[in-house]
């Protein structure tokens, strides 16, 4: 009896194979149909706090994905994540936030990603450190169009992507490559700050 | 009071009959993928050996059929439904409803479908999408050999396939069964792969040293490792070229699901 009961509770689950629709959002408006906003995934940040993407609603977002234990491009990445901080005005500062992405979460824990954002000096509330399971980054990727594979237990190769998502989570702009100009990605958030009440 | 018990009983077994033919539906439509390993054409920087665990792959790509039946309690997947950010305005473009595949062939392999809705209905199968390396391990056989890659006729197929229009309407199983059991790795429609974007030809990555380059350039004689190496470049080339809300009508999917103790 009690491996049919089991057996009806599967059965259960199987028919209602759509959990994921229709989540009701916290805040007032519907989230677009190009919002990041609409995966459901949880992420942990630097200091082991599980948050899911839509905390983040309502911020402009400049988001790059890395591996802390990376040691060739990344550093560049890095840095011209703070070179872009750096030049948003002091008015902006509070409507916009930087995130750093992990594609390495068995090595970059909660405690590693907070140590390399102390040694990087991005330790103020606009640098958020996230990381996930595996499946969650591959479509996080996926959806940046952002490509990484692992090719050596330590190494990864990977699209050296920096993107800017508006305030509803749409994407904004997206810079290319490593060294380009990052002009017209500042000023994209800007005007996308602008917005932002 | 009994009889009512009685009833409930036989509803239950009902279900349980119901839910036994459901399961084992699932096990005679997928075979398992014995482990093994092999060297990629493409994808590792330095030509390293894959090493591939036991799966478990269906035998068929997902039909126009099933996949309504996926939609009937998936809404959010219907073609007027799904969220720009999952899929382009393609998707399911043939299909003449949310829930009418039109004049599709039933049987046929699902297309025009992004690589979200495929991944989302295999997890609804409780299964997921093979990774690059097992799907090119499993189309790597030919009837008879693992390993087919540098058979000339195995070759001159897939690229002959390549060059035919519109095989995407045609039903599923009706090309050759392949050394696992598994049909129509080649012949019918490419497939998503879980981690499909995990592809460098555009010259982003600097250590990838297969570039079209190489392949294109002062080969004299065309042999047989020549055009197995083109037939694998034009698959990881169009996976390099895709995004995941993207969808073609020569692009389809299968699910793949870990052998559990």
């Amino acid at each position: 009896m009690k491996k049919i009961i089991l057996l009806v509770i599967a059965s259960i689950f199987i028919l209602g194979c759509n959990s994921k629709e229709e989540k009701q959002n916290i805040k007032d408006k519907p989230i677009t149909d190009l919002s990041i906003y609409n995966l459901p995934e949880k992420w942990t940040n630097q200091d082991g706090k599980d948050i899911e993407l839509k905390d983040l609603r309502g911020k402009v977002l400049v988001m790059v994905m890395i591996y802390t234990s990376c040691k060739s491009a990344c550093p560049r990445l890095v840095a011209d994540m703070r070179n872009i901080e750096s030049k948003i005005p002091e008015e902006y500062k509070d409507k916009v936030q930087m995130v750093l992405v992990s594609i390495d979460p068995t090595v970059d824990t909660p405690e590693r990603l907070k140590d390399f954002s102390i040694e990087n000096k991005m330790t103020g509330n606009q640098w958020v450190f996230l990381r996930s399971n595996e499946e969650n980054t591959r479509e996080f990727a996926a959806v940046l169009a952002v490509n990484y594979k692992k090719i050596s237990p330590i190494d990864f190769s990977h699209s050296n992507i920096i993107s800017v998502f508006n305030a509803e989570g749409e994407l904004a702009f997206q810079q290319e490559g490593l060294g380009v100009s990052y002009d017209k990605t500042v000023s994209k958030i800007k005007e996308e700050a602008e917005k932002v009440e | 009071m009994e009889a009512q018990f009685i009833k409930r009983f036989h509803y239950c077994l009902i279900l349980l009959f119901w839910v036994s033919i459901s399961f084992s539906q699932v096990s005679e439509d997928m075979v398992t993928i014995g482990a093994g390993s092999y060297v990629p054409l493409y994808g590792t920087a330095d030509k390293k050996t894959v090493y591939i665990k036991s799966f478990l792959l269906d035998v068929y790509p997902v039909t126009n059929q099933e996949y309504l039946e996926f939609l009937k309690t998936n809404s959010a997947y219907r073609k007027s439904k799904i969220k720009r950010l999952f899929a382009n305005t393609t998707y399911l473009y043939e299909w003449s409803g949310d829930l009418n595949f039109g004049k599709l062939n039933p049987n046929a392999p699902v297309t025009n479908v992004s690589w979200f809705a495929a991944k989302e209905y295999c997890e609804c199968q409780g299964k997921r999408l093979a990774t690059l390396d097992e799907w090119e391990y499993v189309a790597m056989a030919d009837e008879k050999r693992k390993d087919a890659r540098s058979r000339e006729e195995f070759n001159k197929y897939i690229l002959s396939w390549y060059e035919k229009n519109k095989t995407y309407n045609n039903s599923v199983g009706k090309t050759f069964k392949n050394y696992w059991g598994v049909y129509d790795m080649h012949g019918l429609v490419w497939e998503w792969t879980f981690d499909f974007n995990s592809i460098f030809l555009s010259g982003e990555s600097r250590k990838d040293k297969d570039t079209d380059k190489d392949l294109f350039c002062g080969s004299g004689s065309v042999n047989a490792t020549d055009l197995m190496n083109y037939a694998a470049f034009m698959r990881y080339a169009f996976r390099g070229s895709i995004k995941a809300n993207y969808t073609t009508k020569n692009l389809g999917f299968r699910c793949a699901k870990n052998i559990s103790n």
